[in-house]
């Protein structure tokens, strides 16, 4: 059988910030034995611009996306937002368009967060990395109300003999990132991650492990700016790929 | 009450320096969310969700007919005794009440919870008209005192603890001030009883107006809903036209998912249905029953792109799970409805550019959506409200323009790629050698205000993978 060919969606904020993230991706798509491509012209799903309102701007952006990615046999990204972007609400964007529709809906029907893909569609016996320590995971919010990731980073979690997952309470809740929320209300988003940090700290890990950049970004920062230099903030994806 | 919606960034500024809003905020937390997540398991995670749909379905047939379910009732409250009147707004409502009063001489009432009184300010209209109302519920007697508005729709003074609640009955019941809950209650038990006896009004809400029997039906825990429904001789429900559903088979439905949402009940303590006024073989009743069916603004959703909201049974369930709503507390959105609800109420009901922060003081987390009853798309309708503020040009100009560059760049990939080549590199210089930015410029400066902002690794993504790199460093 060839090798599924594989669109990887970097997402913007990956791209910019933490490019790491992109390669762990790619290094597990290959280590699922798939031929993994990185479409070069690729910017953002358009979701900052879908959620605030702007619906052209999220259009023309997500025009782009199909265009660029409809040809592979499965696109992934490392985001459950992103994921959900192009999955869910690409939908609404092209709703009561017949050829855009057609189009948007054949994207969304092969396209995958990472830990989703890796997980339920190529059920990854081993995975690549080797990591030593305690971790609690946050589940994103997109991830797990839109796309229903809960289970997946964990079963891929556990198959690292090193990885010991001690549950936070209410991991489930939102860490107060919500894209633009987080400057617009500045105050509260911090409040909101300050929560977060508390539950993270009172589960004892040694790292808290998500699926998003969003969080992962608003996370980290309210650790270090409430004095925590020493609790690690890392994506699943890194985890995954740890001392490759 | 007064309307300040317009405000929530500063009201929500004021609360999250309140030390002890913030500890009752937090002893509140995820109370009622956790008796919901055990009355769902005890039920049956399918079938609860199966419930939900079937609840939504209820309250969708009974909307998409509005018009007619509600002239059925008219008509069989009106067979049973019952003077249905309509009111077209708050003010209306207030008359019409108040005419209530002069017909039969009325001169105190008291009440069990209606958040359409709040709505209305019917409490205000009363006394300016000489008609003593006091509240019976123990939360809103509480808030009476206090002389402040609920912060919650189902439990009115949670921002309260005891020792307020302690200090507030001292000052008005005259008695020493205790923290033994069970005196506490027994006190207001004490005023709240001559009240039930001397008063000649009873003014309550509607949980559901059932149009086949042209019932009224009120769901409580104190007891004080019975009390108000039929001890004094006057008996007026006043409620929002949308609570009507079809039958009673409906309200059996959605009585199993009203209270496990809410407080994670079964079902709760009291649950009434009142159909007409006292009958000549009762033993006990109101001599004259009434409804006030209220739109205030409820029209406008019908047939509109918000339309599910009005699919609402007003349990709670969505401000429980709010982050922000439990971040903030319930008075920083400024008006009768908090939370998600109240964020996509409020724009509607007293004006878009009245309640600018509303639609987005949310982060469209989800949790909300999942909880409903009735499967309201709560952050689908926060957006779509967005959408409408951007229509219509009420948000900012630099936020506009911040988008339409954002579009303009994302969609020129070389562009694109040489600004977020740049951007990497500066960011990653103000970063300095703790990789981590302390403060950003212009709007980014909401970010940095309590948080630091990871400074990125230096080189994007895509410039390395053109450069030939396929391994993280």
């Amino acid at each position: 059988m060839p090798a599924l060919r594989v669109g990887l969606f970097v997402t913007c904020l990956v791209d910019l910030i933490r490019p790491r993230i992109g390669f762990a991706a790619l290094e597990l798509l290959e280590a699922a034995g798939c031929e993994v491509v990185v479409p070069p012209t690729q910017t953002c799903c358009g979701q900052p611009g879908w959620n605030s309102g702007d619906r052209a701007s999220a259009r023309s952006l997500a025009e782009r996306v199909i265009a660029e990615f409809e040809g592979f046999d499965y696109v992934v990204a490392p985001s459950g937002s992103c994921t959900g972007m192009i999955k869910r609400h690409y939908l609404k964007v092209f709703a009561g368009e017949g050829a855009w529709l057609a189009r948007a809906e054949a994207l969304a029907a092969k396209t995958f967060e990472l830990t989703d893909f890796l997980a339920s569609v190529i059920g990854l016996e081993r995975v690549p990395g080797r990591y030593s320590g305690s971790i609690t995971y946050h589940d994103s919010c997109a991830g797990l109300r839109e796309l229903g990731i809960r289970e997946q980073p964990r079963a891929l979690l556990a198959k690292m003999p090193g990885v010991h997952l001690i549950e936070m309470k209410d991991a489930e809740t939102c860490c107060g990132f919500g894209g633009t929320f987080s400057i617009k209300f500045g105050d509260i988003s911090a409040a909101m991650a300050q929560t977060k940090c508390e539950r993270i700290r009172a589960s004892g890990a040694q790292a808290v492990v998500l699926g998003d950049l969003g969080c992962m970004l608003n996370i980290e920062g309210r650790l270090r700016r409430s004095g925590d230099e020493t609790t690690r903030v890392l994506h699943v994806a890194e985890v995954l790929t740890a001392g490759t | 009450m007064q309307f300040a919606s317009i405000h929530f960034k500063q009201r929500a500024a004021g609360a999250l320096a309140n030390e002890r809003l913030q500890g009752n905020l937090r002893r509140f937390g995820s109370g009622f969310a956790d008796k919901r997540t055990a009355a769902r398991e005890a039920y049956g995670a399918d079938a609860f969700e199966q419930l939900r749909e079937a609840s939504a379905a209820i309250r969708d047939r009974a909307l998409s007919d509005l018009d007619a379910w509600l002239l059925r009732f008219e008509l069989e409250a009106t067979r049973r005794g019952t003077t249905v009147i309509w009111a077209e707004d708050a003010d209306e409502a207030c008359a019409r009440a108040l005419e209530i009063c002069a017909r039969h001489g009325l001169k105190k009432a008291i009440k069990s919870k209606s958040m359409l009184s709040e709505e209305a300010a019917l409490n205000a209209a009363l006394a300016a008209a000489g008609v003593q109302p006091i509240e019976t519920d123990l939360g809103e007697y509480i808030l009476q005192l206090a002389d402040e508005p609920p912060s919650h729709i189902i439990a009115p003074a949670i921002h309260k603890d005891l020792g307020e609640v302690s200090e507030l009955f001292a000052k008005h019941h005259g008695s020493a001030p205790t923290d033994d809950i069970a005196r506490m209650t027994r006190e207001a038990r004490d005023v709240l009883r001559t009240h039930f006896l001397s008063a000649d009004l009873g003014v309550s809400g509607g949980n559901f107006l059932v149009a086949e029997t042209g019932s009224v039906a009120i769901v409580t825990n104190e007891g004080n809903g019975r009390m108000v429904t039929t001890l004094p001789r006057v008996h007026v429900a006043i409620t929002g036209i949308e609570k009507v559903i079809a039958t009673l088979e409906d309200l059996s439905t959605l009585n199993r998912i009203l209270a496990r949402s809410a407080t994670g009940q079964e079902i709760s303590n009291y649950f009434s249905i009142l159909t007409g006024p006292k009958r000549a073989d009762d033993t006990e009743g109101p001599e004259h029953n009434y409804v006030i069916l209220v739109d205030n603004g409820r029209t406008r959703f019908i047939g509109g792109e918000l339309r599910e909201m009005l699919r609402c049974i007003r349990c709670g369930a969505c401000m429980n799970h709010c982050p922000v709503y439990q971040t903030v507390g319930g008075h920083s959105y400024g008006w009768v409805y908090p939370g998600p609800m109240g964020s996509v109420l409020t724009p509607v009901f007293q004006g878009l550019e009245n309640a600018l922060d509303l639609p987005q003081a949310a982060t469209l987390c989800g949790a909300c959506h999942v909880a409903c009853p009735v499967k309201i798309p709560l952050p689908e309708l926060l957006r779509t409200l967005r959408e409408m503020q951007l229509e219509r040009r009420l948000r900012p100009w630099g936020e506009r323009a911040a988008f339409a560059a954002w579009a303009f760049t994302a969609t020129r990939p070389r562009l694109y790629a040489w600004m977020t080549r740049v951007a990497a590199r500066v960011l990653k210089g103000m970063g300095g050698r703790k990789g981590r930015i302390a403060r950003l410029p212009l709007a980014g400066h909401g970010w940095t205000l309590g948080r630091d902002f990871p400074a990125p690794e230096g080189r994007t993504f895509r410039e390395l993978y053109r450069a030939g790199v396929r391994r993280k460093a």
